[in-house]
């Protein structure tokens, strides 16, 4: 079976299987990287997102093959580090704002929301409420209204 | 149990630690008034059987026997230890119990039930713990002038002693009996104070352990090959031989509910299930629609009683079956080797599903562990264990460990459901005056056989009604009359099998108090009154009237809006709470044909405001969470979510099919009110709020458009995707993933 390398959450994998697997299963039946959730394998409902070189992306939706030796996939546990804190301020701000409830969607919820507020930030502006419609990740509990209290206070914070 | 209001009798178990319980009570068959009554009343016996145990290190563990889904009882059942033992909550660790037999009616998540049955029980238990540790230290400082705080005990001449140091010494060789005072509600320092849930820590960073992240040794990853209608059965698979040498796959054999693989991965089942070429035998709703079944349902509805002198209003309402589906799809993890089963999945009738899986096996009771895990949502799902029983059966077949998830299209399609239900409401009024209120609910079949058909069994000659039919007795059990409407007659009729069925965050209510708010609105027009100020006049109670005032009044109730853009008002009450909501909802063209990719637009609810008193509310934190998702899930019944079928099938696989509702449907406006309670006893909160708020959309819709609408959801006449096909029942994943990075 073919070997691919690449980096999770700041450490070189290689990993020992078939080139068209998802990367969804790659990370947590191989390297049991569990925080990314499986939600409908179509990317769909966003439940896996995490982040490729600092971009959201969907691993339910990439063979692993696409990714080579100088590509790094963020997941929500090594989200922390990307901001050298114990907590990320978007994870703070989950904290803050009692988001969560089953909490099986929040891993991807704030991984889209850390690339919103960065995209945002990006084009110089305020998040309006067209930026919160427009995040497509589900969540079957309802928690959207403090999904969106989170993130404006995370963005008004610089998180 | 009580010997008052506040004095109860608990025990110190014999125990290495110190380990204590409530002891056991009986209700009077005169206090079961409700669903929640009788729910509570079956849990009771058993209540002396569930401890807190004080461990060396001064934390307090505690073995909760019921499903965590997402309702936030972790975190509410370590406030009332907290609270009774005086420790710091992140020192109390609730765990999810076992399936423990013994507990009989004790150990079943639902109806909302768990706060209520177990807020005492529990407090008794941590105040015997308390009183015996208080004792411990008397005796170690020779002093009984104590204090305990923070769980540490001091003298008032500064000595301190940790509860974990004497968790040894408070423990009895024997079970004693102790008579313990439990904290009076004025003095609570954590009941009834906000507080974040003590697992969002681990949520946020990914910590969180679901089923499916449980590591079981050899526990590879399993999918079911299903068919193409529901309940269809596997005939013979054409190329076995060809999808067992597929990369990465150990294993494929035809199980009962159709044909098994394991393999490395879960994109490799995927893959494997795709490949498989079988034959299928017809499910158990062959050749039936939704047409077919509205037929079936308008031939089982019972009549309405002889029409009324008087003027009356009467309408029918339709609502169409809807997916319980939970975004952690139906999984479970087996390992059935050597003439033990050992199985961990989020069950809310752990006990039931253990019998079943030890009947379905062949094994004794106690050759079965079930552990219960933490479960990624239910909305009713979980009161099931449809993939427990396969796991089991596959790791039984292989003699392997398993993993076993539904695919997102399997949980959609052959999954439980919400039944299509009619519901007829006749309001009999003369003048200004409400003299009957007659309603006739017919729904295909509910799936109950989870646990409460047995409890309700066992509770049967303690009820006021005789030997009716279960559902019946359910049915008549959930629903209270909450106007003073004269006559009231409510009925149940229940038609159809075949379907798989079962509760969605409520079985009966959402449906039943949309029709009737909808057909209130109707009276009150015919009246020339005022939608509010009608419902206020003839509510009962003061709490019902204030839930109301509180939801009109902050929502700004008969404000000026734009043509097409419309207030409405409901009311619901049930699990001992009572709750009212406020919607404004925007129908206007711009609004509703706004592009959505791959999802619904539709009117879009602008304003809610949910007002609610359940009683005590022991983490308000907690009750506004569920309130929220409560509104969101009477927007998604009221507007988009239903399931479609056709030739035996759902149309919908995923939820770029099935329209739950998404943040462009969020109300930006979404206010929670808690009323102020003096009751010293809590209610149930997981699924009041579904009610009012499905209510008040619909109420609201009708009035921005001008016509009541009568099928739910109100967009259930316009297919809004493009089905996907039924064989292979599972779609690929997509391999764009890269194209979609911005």
């Amino acid at each position: 079976m073919p070997e691919h390398t690449f980096r999770v959450n700041g450490e070189q994998v290689t990993v020992d299987v078939d080139s068209d697997v998802r990367l969804l299963w790659v990370l947590r039946d191989i390297l049991g990287v569990t925080g990314p959730k499986y939600g409908c394998g179509i990317n769909v409902c966003k439940a896996c997102t995490s982040h490729l070189n600092g971009r959201a992306f969907n691993p339910c939706a990439v063979p692993v093959r696409d990714l080579g030796p100088g590509d790094e996939v963020t997941t929500i546990e090594g989200l922390a580090a990307t901001a050298g804190a114990d907590l990320h301020p978007m994870q703070q701000a989950w904290l803050d704002h009692d988001v969560v409830q089953c909490g099986y969607c929040q891993p991807g919820q704030i991984m889209a929301a850390v690339d919103l507020v960065r995209r945002v930030a990006a084009e110089g502006r305020e998040i309006t409420d067209a930026d919160l419609d427009g995040i497509r990740n589900i969540c079957r509990c309802g928690t959207y209204a403090r999904i969106r209290e989170a993130i404006r206070a995370a963005a008004a914070s610089g998180g | 149990m009580t010997t008052s209001r506040r004095r109860f009798l608990g025990y110190v178990l014999a125990a290495p630690v110190l380990v204590a319980a409530a002891s056991p009570g009986e209700a009077q068959a005169a206090e079961l008034l409700d669903l929640n009554d009788i729910m509570t009343a079956a849990a009771l016996p058993t209540s002396g059987l569930i401890s807190v145990e004080i461990n060396a290190d001064g934390t307090v563990s505690f073995a909760l026997p019921r499903a965590e889904v997402g309702q936030g009882i972790t975190t509410s059942t370590a406030m009332l230890i907290a609270e009774e033992l005086a420790v710091p909550l992140h020192r109390v660790k609730v765990t999810l119990a076992d399936a423990r037999p013994e507990l009989l009616f004790n150990q079943m998540t639902g109806g909302s039930n768990t706060t209520i049955a177990t807020y005492t029980p529990i407090r008794v238990a941590a105040a015997v713990a308390r009183q015996r540790l208080l004792a411990a230290a008397a005796t170690e400082f020779g002093s009984t002038d104590l204090r305990l705080a923070d769980g540490v005990i001091s003298t008032r001449d500064g000595r301190r002693i940790g509860i974990g140091e004497l968790a040894t010494k408070a423990a009895s060789p024997r079970t004693l009996a102790v008579p313990v005072e439990l904290t009076a509600k004025d003095d609570f320092t954590v009941i009834g104070r906000p507080h974040g849930r003590v697992d969002a820590r681990d949520a946020v960073t990914g910590r969180k352990k679901f089923a499916m992240d449980v590591t079981v040794p050899g526990a590879r990853p399993a999918m079911v090959c299903r068919p193409p209608t529901i309940n269809g059965k596997p005939g013979t698979v054409a190329n076995l031989d060809e999808v067992r040498a597929m990369p990465g796959v150990t294993d494929v054999v035809t199980i009962s509910t159709g044909v098994a693989v394991r393999a490395d991965t879960f994109g490799q089942c995927i893959d494997a299930v795709r490949a498989l070429r079988v034959t299928w035998k017809p499910g158990t709703v062959e050749g039936k629609s939704d047409t077919t079944v509205l037929r079936e349902l308008a031939s089982a509805e019972l009549p309405l009683g002889p029409r009324p002198i008087t003027p009356y209003v009467e309408g029918r309402f339709t609502f169409h079956f809807r997916s319980n589906s939970a975004l952690e799809p139906n999984c479970a993890i087996a390992d059935v080797r050597g003439g033990r089963a050992e199985i961990w999945s989020a069950l809310k009738s752990p006990i039931v599903a253990k019998q079943t899986i030890a009947a379905r096996l062949g094994l004794p009771l106690s050759a079965v562990t079930v552990h219960v895990t933490e479960g990624g949502g239910s909305f009713g799902r979980k009161l099931f264990f449809d993939a427990a029983l396969e796991a089991a059966e596959l790791s039984q077949k292989l003699g392997k460990a398993v993993k076993l998830m539904w695919h997102r299209a399997d949980d959609s399609r052959q999954g439980r459901t919400h039944p299509m239900a009619t519901s007829r409401v006749r309001i009999a009024y003369a003048g200004n005056l409400v003299l009957g209120f007659e309603q006739r609910h017919t729904s295909v079949t509910t799936d109950l056989g989870h646990g409460l058909g047995e409890l309700f069994t066992a509770m049967a000659a303690k009820l006021p009604i005789g030997d009716k039919a279960f559902a019946q007795t359910f049915f008549q059990f959930s629903h209270t009359s909450p106007y003073d409407f004269g006559l009231h007659s409510r009925l149940l009729s229940e038609t159809g099998k075949g379907f798989n069925t079962g509760s969605m965050r409520n079985v009966y209510s959402p449906d039943t108090t949309c029709a009737r708010e909808l057909v209130v609105d109707q009276v009150a027009a015919r009246m020339g009154r005022d939608p509010y100020r009608f419902r206020h006049d003839l509510l009962r109670g003061d709490r019902s009237r204030a839930v109301l005032r509180a939801a009109a009044e902050a929502g700004g109730w008969g404000r000026a809006l734009p043509a097409g853009v419309a207030q409405g008002i409901a009311f619901h009450s049930e699990y001992k709470g009572v709750s009212a909501c406020l919607i404004e909802i925007d129908c206007r063209p711009d609004t509703v044909n706004r592009p959505i990719r791959d999802g619904v637009a539709g009117p879009r609810v602008t304003r809610a405001v949910f007002a609610v008193d359940v009683g005590l509310a022991v983490n308000p934190l907690g009750l506004e969470a569920q309130m929220m998702g409560c509104v969101m899930d009477g927007i998604a019944l009221a507007l988009t979510s239903s399931l479609h079928l056709r030739d035996g099938y759902f149309l919908e696989a995923s939820w770029d099919n099935y329209f739950y509702t998404r943040q462009w449907n969020t109300p930006p406006d979404l206010r929670i009110i808690i009323m102020p309670s003096d009751s010293d006893q809590p209610g149930g909160a997981g699924e009041l709020g579904v009610s009012a708020a499905m209510a008040a959309v619909a109420c609201a819709y009708g009035r921005a458009t001008g016509t009541m609408p009568t099928t739910f959801p109100i967009n259930h006449g316009t297919l809004s995707f493009v089905p996907k096909p039924t064989i292979p029942p599972i779609p690929a994943s997509p391999v764009d993933g890269l194209d979609h990075v911005r």
